[in-house]
């Protein structure tokens, strides 16, 4: 259902939607208050951002602290296959490379899921069956969200059916941008719906994938990172991937602070999931130094921080070994995918 | 008007990574003087983080590189020594200071130099047909043996020879298809920096050379242990040091050419000698059809 901003609309024109956690829980009332509440949040400065972002880039993290981070960073990717070409064969090999990522050294920790399309979320869980190691499916008509609202809730049902433990679902972008938040928010929380289990398990985690590259400013992000987190999503995250610019640090810090502001107004934590162009243990690092001296080190936890990649865990393990044997690596001794 | 007094335009002196010229990531450099100790530049002082830079840049050119047709890249290596002569004067003079050498004894350097460049350009598609070949086989089916480049070659460049040197180990790399990672002479590596411009600007696709002025005493044990590196030639090596570098480099089976006990006379005939320990031998058999 489509809402158009409309002054002269009464205060009851809009359907009652499920509310969000005090002190917010009037926000959503309607149209016109969610609109006036978004564009109230502070305004980002993007300059001051981007400056504290390459500050928080500069610390040199070495020798033991690198070790530590390294393998807290290897245990907290999210390894991602969501190609058109993506087989069982290639998500058994991705599950068997998530359980054992480097075969060299089997003090090498797991990494946290593996992420893969809805219809090969059952693929995965079979070959991940008693490891620990969640299934992450994408839902929601992924990467463009772009399918009617029941299409959309079908996909994340078949997810869930076949034994996803967390979706990844995008925003609707085209409603967004237009100004229709409400619908936005109330499509985060049909599919929170969604995730539900028929057979009365822990429903599935919820991530709402913001898909930042294109939501243009940062104010932006600030508001969608808002509209996620009132409608009741476990994590934000910033990408699906397949769009450029993906996970920058600007963007990971705006959406951070607004991680911190929620849950010192609520008392709810939210995870963070950066995804797409985070290809190098510098970068991760980056990423690790960002949520350490913004949101603190309670969200240092696979339970609160992902990384959504799939070359980055190669990456990882070549700087682990260049640190456990004293020299550099290389592609030929890691897997290929 | 130009007058005496015009403010003197110093160059500074790069690395050469990725088609690019950036400083040494440490920051670092060091003082070059010529032969009789006059100071000539202030020379970037590679880091073994810039070695490491410099075998992912060898790495990422190496498909495009090895994957061209030997005849473009015979092409491609004839484009150089083109550029090479346009700069002849520029590299007689730096040959002259770097060497101490006579304004002649350069000048035949630099051609030799040149020459060498142009006759290693030649042997890109005449390798194969040398050093492979359709083997006797007593079976109805072909086996060809065709030479293949082995991937990524460090080079130690030697110590004195700055230009004619520099060549005559860089040439034959590039002309079975290798990439190099080269670290140049410590003490005279200005010929090698304007070895870098000319190649940035004569068709070679970046990363396929990266020259690091430096000291090979401090990277060499790096590449040697690199395990991406898949060749190092241990010319330019310290002495003293090349059997500690060589045993560094049995840990990832690296294929290694021993340096000289010393510096050999550049201008003799090279051979297939430095174009072999390079190439692998690929070997395949072909049914004859009926």
């Amino acid at each position: 259902m489509t809402h158009v901003l409309d002054p002269d609309a009464l205060p009851g024109a809009t359907p009652t939607v499920h509310a969000p956690l005090p002190p917010y829980d009037d926000v959503t009332r309607s149209d016109a208050a969610f609109r006036s509440f978004l564009h109230g949040l502070p305004g980002v400065d993007q300059v001051g951002a981007e400056a504290r972002a390459a500050q928080l880039g500069t610390r040199s993290i070495k020798t033991t602290s690198k070790a530590w981070a390294i393998d807290t960073a290897i245990s907290m990717v999210d390894l991602t296959t969501l190609e058109g070409a993506d087989t069982p064969g290639k998500v058994r090999s991705l599950a068997a490379k998530a359980k054992q990522p480097d075969p060299s050294d089997p003090t090498t920790p797991r990494v946290a899921a593996v992420c893969v399309y809805g219809d090969l979320a059952g693929v995965a869980k079979d070959a991940l069956e008693g490891t620990g190691i969640h299934v992450a499916a994408v839902a929601t008509a992924f990467p463009s969200g772009r399918a009617s609202r029941a299409v959309k809730i079908a996909d994340v049902r078949d997810a869930v059916e076949n034994g996803a433990d967390e979706i990844d679902m995008v925003i609707d972008r085209g409603a967004f941008l237009t100004g229709r938040y409400l619908d936005v928010y109330e499509e985060i929380v049909a599919v929170k719906e969604a995730c539900s289990r028929t057979d009365g398990g822990a429903p599935a985690h919820l991530k709402v994938i913001l898909e930042t590259g294109e939501l243009k400013t940062l104010d932006n992000v600030r508001r969608a990172s808002w509209i996620a987190m009132l409608a009741g999503g476990d994590f934000i995250k910033t990408s699906t991937g397949k769009v450029t610019p993906a996970a920058t640090l600007p963007v990971g810090l705006v959406m951070l602070e607004a991680v911190r502001d929620f849950r010192i107004a609520t008392g709810r934590q939210i995870g963070f999931k950066p995804a797409g162009g985070i290809k190098t243990t510098k970068d991760a690092v980056k990423h690790l130094v960002m949520i350490n001296e913004t949101v603190g080190a309670d969200w240092l936890d696979p339970d609160w921080f992902r990384f959504g990649a799939s070359s980055l865990l190669n990456d990882l393990l070549q700087q682990r070994q260049k640190l456990r044997t004293g020299h550099y690596s290389g592609p030929d001794h890691v897997t290929v995918d | 008007m130009i007058g005496n007094d015009r403010l003197a335009v110093r160059k500074t002196y790069k690395l050469y990574l990725n088609g690019a010229f950036p400083r040494s990531e440490s920051g670092r450099t060091y003082e070059v003087t010529d032969a009789k100790g006059h100071f000539r530049g202030n020379v970037a002082w590679a880091s073994r983080k810039d070695a490491r830079d410099a075998v992912v840049a060898a790495r990422g050119a190496f498909a495009k590189w090895s994957g061209a047709t030997a005849y473009n890249r015979g092409q491609v290596l004839y484009r150089v020594a083109e550029v090479m002569e346009g700069r002849h004067v520029q590299f007689c003079d730096e040959v002259a200071h770097a060497e101490g050498l006579s304004t002649s004894k350069a000048r035949a350097a630099v051609d030799a130099a040149i020459d060498r460049w142009v006759w290693y350009a030649g042997w890109t598609d005449k390798l194969a047909a040398v050093l492979g070949g359709s083997n006797p086989v007593a079976g109805p089916y072909f086996d060809f043996s065709t030479p293949e480049p082995s991937g990524v070659v460090a080079v130690l460049a030697p110590q004195q020879s700055s230009l004619l040197g520099l060549v005559s180990v860089l040439a034959p790399v590039l002309a079975t298809g290798n990439t190099a990672v080269v670290v140049t002479s410590r003490e005279r590596p200005i010929p090698a920096v304007t070895l870098a411009e000319v190649l940035a600007t004569s068709d070679v696709p970046g990363g396929v050379v990266n020259l690091l002025t430096g000291n090979a005493e401090e990277l060499g044990p790096w590449l040697a242990e690199h395990a991406d590196v898949d060749g190092i030639d241990l010319t330019g090596a310290p002495a003293g040091r090349a059997m500690e570098f060589e045993r560094e480099a049995a840990g990832t089976i690296k294929r290694v050419v021993r340096p000289p006990a010393t510096e050999p006379d550049w201008t003799a005939d090279p051979g297939l000698t430095r174009m072999t320990p390079f190439l692998e031998t690929k070997t395949v058999w072909h049914p004859m059809g009926v």
